[in-house]
């Protein structure tokens, strides 16, 4: 009998093209290597001036989301680029694309989105694969069964060229949630609790395996949100097991095998799982019937707080983040006026994060001092919420209905938080200024964000709306 | 990259714990397209206020410490986004070694890719060094070592490829780029060879 090994331990040899020794880091191959304008045009500049190509330019995919615009083109096609900067960045990215023969998900594509949205949705994301992008948040991929994490620009070149990158191999921690997450309580507000647990270097040179009776519950959508998160907790990539869930969700998509290659695809991909008896380098037990809806009160992602318990009283570690935010120690959360409320982003910007806060916001108007926006994750999930009338009704409660992209969670494309603002987000930080200068954030799941711009202050989804399952019954 | 081999500098301190690489540089100075002039942009929210003047108390802006070259912090440093602009924006602003008790992951690869020498010391080491801001260190790459201007030194953890890098001022992709072989056999052995699993 070989020894048990952990999921990641398999990911890492089936990519192993050299293993790493005291003088040198393992040479890991990529598989899929996803690009947008931000992180990708130092890397192109470096391979020009090297002279090289794109080593196989079929494993390199392309999108624009950071620095887009989210209001409609115009007439004539115009988009209100914040300056002419940014429009200059995505025409390179276009440019270097074309000069590389990578596929671009361009403005008419119909598949563009922010960049951990679409990978999954078109089945560019397998189980079994590495993964990286010029993004924190490629961690995202990871609830695939797929080894994948965020890189620098510099490493964007050299997977461009040489599709490796070169890696010392991290630590395992093993998350094991048991039970099942209460009622009307999100994915969302798992990360969340969970961060708040292990803190936000509790993950850092380590890979996170979430397992356990909770996570196997979660749909594909939910177990995007926690290993998106893996980040926020230090962690660069974060893993779940191949299971049902996984096959049923990728059967069908874009880019996966069809028919009967589909089936001989996930016999194999069933093997992307931890081996009875594997053993990690570190382990953590939550358990989910601890999970409130929970937010963020301080200014990092591991300053949380349940919706209905009262923020830490002023102490050395937390009188900073109280004093930027404005709070007082000991104060209750719920009750503190909002100003914006934002839903998107690659944590909680897909069709079953719009349902969860469509659910709450139905029949109810965004409070008269709340800016509510609204943001898809990709065009297919644009379409798909129009599809269900999800646009007409935010439109109708008084929010914004826009355009998709990353918009007022890296506030880079001119959606932000005004100094001063106090703004409940689905997205995933809320560090000072992250929403604009001065902006003060709130992260939350979907559901208490639409309670937040009902209210027009901090409050408690549940009376809203008890579970996802019955947000997507009620918008079904 | 030049080589780094050794530095001495005086030390400019920031007494904080997670500074994320939102503050080293905010996310609306991303849309270049270069790698340069970001310096001017390093913690750009508490280097200037509201009208875009410099907070003159904030260290960074004091003439005393116009000359540091090496940057100490509290704990988790370099947290957050993937963005290598924060190493450009430091070693644009001057910075050539940033001191730590944690280090995150990321920011680390980027900041050695960039002649950037992160240095991880025990929190009560780095928690003195927070204390006496111009304090004069000496940072030998070859040694691993910190010294203080009376000769103490202590050492520091330092991967043997990232150090031979440093010191030889040579780049990864050099290295990758003569694996070129390797690579290619590793593609023709796996199970579908080098097509794309789709």
């Amino acid at each position: 009998m070989s020894t048990p090994r952990t999921l990641f331990d398999k990911l890492w040899d089936a990519h192993c093209v050299r293993e790493e020794s005291d003088r040198a880091p393992a040479i890991l191959y990529i598989d899929l290597h996803l690009l947008h304008e931000v992180t990708s045009p130092q890397a192109f500049a470096e391979l020009a001036a090297r002279g090289l190509k794109v080593r196989r330019s079929e494993r390199h995919k392309a999108t624009l989301d950071h620095s887009t615009p989210t209001t409609p083109a115009d007439a004539t096609g115009g988009r209100a680029y914040i300056t002419p900067q940014a429009e200059a960045q995505v025409e390179a990215l276009r440019t270097n694309c074309a000069a590389q023969g990578i596929e671009l998900f361009d403005w008419d594509s119909g598949k563009r989105g922010i960049v951990h949205v679409v990978g999954p949705e078109l089945g560019l994301t397998q189980p079994g694969m590495t993964i990286v992008c010029g993004d924190s948040h490629t961690a995202t991929h990871g609830a695939f069964g797929a080894l994948a994490f965020g890189i620098g620009s510099s490493e964007v070149g050299h997977v461009m060229a040489t599709q490796c990158l070169l890696q010392r191999k991290p630590k395992t921690l093993a998350i094991t949630v048991d039970g099942r997450l209460p009622a009307g309580c999100s994915a969302k507000d798992l990360i969340l609790h969970i961060i708040g647990r292990i803190g936000v270097a509790g993950g850092t040179g380590h890979v996170i395996e979430y397992r356990g009776a909770a996570i196997e519950a979660l749909s594909m959508e939910e177990r995007m949100t926690v290993c998106n998160m893996s980040i926020e907790a230090g962690a660069r990539a974060g893993l779940i097991a191949v299971d049902a869930t996984t096959i049923e969700w990728l059967r069908g998509r874009e880019r996966v095998p069809q028919g009967e290659a589909f089936d001989a695809a996930a016999r194999a991909w069933r093997e992307w799982r931890s081996d009875d008896g594997a053993r990690f380098d570190a382990e953590v037990r939550i358990d989910a019937r601890d999970v409130r809806p929970t937010l963020t009160w301080g200014t990092h992602p591991g300053q949380v707080v349940a919706v209905d318990a009262t923020l830490p009283k002023a102490a050395p570690d937390t009188v900073g983040a109280l004093s930027y935010m404005g709070f007082e120690g000991g104060a209750a959360l719920a009750g503190q006026p909002v100003d914006v409320v934002f839903v998107g982003s690659c944590t909680n910007g897909r069709l079953s994060d719009l349902r969860e806060m469509a659910a709450v916001l139905r029949g109810h108007r965004v409070h008269p001092r709340v800016r509510m926006l609204v943001v898809p994750g990709s065009d297919a999930v644009k379409r798909e919420a129009e599809a269900e009338g999800i646009d007409r009704l935010v439109r109708e409660a008084g929010a914004e209905w826009r355009e998709p992209g990353c918009s007022m969670c890296i506030a880079m494309n001119g959606d932000t938080v005004k100094p001063g603002q106090l703004a409940v987000s689905t997205s995933n930080r809320n560090f000072e200024g992250r929403q604009g200068k001065g902006a003060r954030t709130v992260l939350a799941s979907p559901a208490s964000a639409a309670a937040a711009a009902i209210a027009g202050c901090i409050a408690d989804p549940r009376p809203y709306a008890s579970t996802p399952a019955i947000a997507e019954e009620a918008t079904a | 990259m030049n080589p780094f081999r050794t530095l001495e500098s005086p030390i400019v301190t920031l007494p904080r714990a997670n500074i994320d690489t939102d503050q080293i540089i905010p996310a609306r100075f991303l849309t270049t397209t270069t790698r340069e002039g970001l310096g001017q942009h390093a913690f750009h929210d508490w280097r200037y206020d509201e009208q875009g003047a410099p907070r003159p108390e904030f260290v960074l802006n004091r003439p005393e410490h116009r000359d540091a070259r090496i940057l100490v912090a509290g704990r988790n440093f370099g947290c957050g986004s993937s963005r290598e602009h924060a190493p450009w924006a430091l070693l644009d602003a001057g910075i050539r070694v940033v001191i730590s008790s944690e280090i995150a992951d990321i920011f680390r690869n980027n900041a050695l890719k960039n002649g950037l020498l992160p240095i991880v010391l025990p929190e009560a080491v780095v928690d003195t060094l927070l204390a006496q801001p111009g304090l004069r260190l000496q940072v030998d790459v070859a040694k691993r070592r910190v010294y203080w201007p009376d000769g103490e030194h202590v050492s520091f953890p330092l991967d043997a490829f990232a150090q031979t890098c440093l010191l030889e001022g040579v780049d990864e992709l050099g290295y990758l780029l003569a694996q070129q072989d390797a690579i290619a056999t590793f593609e023709r052995q796996r199970p579908g060879g080098h097509r794309h699993a789709a």
